[in-house]
């Protein structure tokens, strides 16, 4: 039991990182980027979706006709988006403005509606509510991990707060779309070096 | 405040292009962008589901959804219509037109999850577009999206057989040469802005 749970959450984290051993979910990846505060938020609020949908997928899963799934898959995930978006509305307006339309586009990452299809569909709900959380946190640590370095060389503040002083001049690039480019193929090359090893061993994983 | 259609819609097209500078529709860029006739087929599908989804979008928002005040089933509601459509779409032509079907059918199923067809719509509530620059914005999106996918396909295959630092193959050199594509397009910055 704890054997399993514990292979899920590395994999989720880590081997199997939604972001940069799959390329998936890299729109949102991008988007909003610019400052570790949205970061942060569209993380843990990919983590709430990608959680609840696949604890709900996995709940109903038997009872879900074959041919329909997809669509069911994709009103569970917009349920649970309507709610993370109301909940940002009423209680951190100022952020909601600034992630404007990513928040609903978390319906059409890629992430909740592979990780849905793949674990949830074939997995009981405590494992795929782990999964989810997993899969989750390893998206929003890579989020964080960019936003770091764009905050930090863009206006030279972390969270908000300058750190990096006055004589600091913001390389405005990196906030602008480019820089975003530029970082997450950065990490995605780092990410590969480090995964070599791996791959050549196991064959390449697609 | 009232911009002109004529404007937005070469705003969306060079200034706020959808995937160089709002990032959206990433995913089959980076898939698919390997070839160009591939990627026009992909980018004319998705202009003309962009351009039709826009338009029914705002119709049920604006004369449905918002006098109800239930503005907030938005996501649900256009998520839904963009399936709807793209099934309808792919039935029509795979009964009349079986040419068509052969060149964009397999693309259709993509662009559901397409994130560029549900951010037009979010993008054109939240900015509060009346209907004539609606219609400007879905079609010059999807223009724009259709350019920068197809100018990509061209940069891939001349630089197919070039060496390219292992690690870096594949989506990491596809992601620095959209970086490289969205400076130049901050070029175009100057001629017009919509945000």
């Amino acid at each position: 039991m704890n054997k399993k749970v514990k292979k899920i959450i590395t994999l989720g984290i880590w081997e199997d990182n939604a972001i940069f051993r799959q390329i998936l979910g890299i729109c949102s990846a991008l988007a909003v980027t610019n400052l570790m505060m949205n970061s942060l938020v569209m993380g843990l609020g990919l983590m709430f979706v990608t959680a609840f949908s696949e604890l709900t997928v996995s709940l109903i899963r038997q009872f879900t006709p074959k041919h329909i799934r997809m669509m069911v898959q994709t009103l569970i995930i917009s349920a649970y988006v309507i709610i993370v978006d109301i909940f940002l509305k009423a209680y951190y307006p100022s952020i909601s403005e600034a992630l404007g339309p990513y928040v609903g586009l978390i319906i059409t990452n890629c992430i909740i509606m592979g990780r849905c299809e793949s674990f949830a569909q074939k997995n009981p709900p405590l494992y795929s509510f782990l999964d989810g959380l997993a899969s989750g946190a390893g998206y929003a640590i890579i989020l964080m991990l960019i936003a770091f370095v764009r905050e930090l060389l863009g206006f030279g503040s972390l969270f908000g707060y300058p750190v990096l002083g006055d004589a600091w001049v913001s390389w405005t690039l990196m906030i602008m779309p480019p820089g975003a480019f530029f970082m997450l193929a950065i990490v995605i090359w780092i990410s590969k070096n480090i995964f070599k090893e791996n791959s050549e061993q196991g064959g390449a994983k697609s | 405040m009232e911009i002109n259609p004529v404007v937005i819609f070469f705003a969306s097209i060079f200034t706020n292009n959808m995937i160089l500078s709002n990032f959206l529709g990433m995913c089959s860029f980076i898939a698919i962008s390997s070839d160009i006739k591939t990627s026009l087929s992909l980018g004319q599908a998705v202009t003309f589901v962009l351009g039709f989804t826009t338009l029914i979008n705002y119709i049920i928002y604006h004369y449905i959804l918002a006098p109800l005040g239930l503005a907030y089933l938005r996501y649900i509601v256009f998520i839904v219509v963009i399936a709807a459509f793209v099934q309808l779409v792919e039935m029509i032509i795979d009964r009349y037109f079986e040419g068509l079907y052969y060149a964009l059918g397999i693309f259709l199923p993509l662009i559901t999850v397409n994130c560029a067809i549900l951010g037009v719509s979010l993008f054109m509530v939240i900015r509060d577009y009346n209907f004539l620059q609606s219609i400007a914005f879905g079609l010059g999106s999807g223009l724009g999206w259709m350019l920068s996918i197809v100018a990509m396909a061209g940069i891939r295959q001349k630089i197919k057989n070039n060496p390219v630092p292992k690690g870096l193959e594949g989506p990491g050199i596809t992601l620095i040469i959209t970086g490289l594509m969205a400076l130049a397009f901050i070029g175009f910055s100057g001629i017009v802005q919509i945000q």
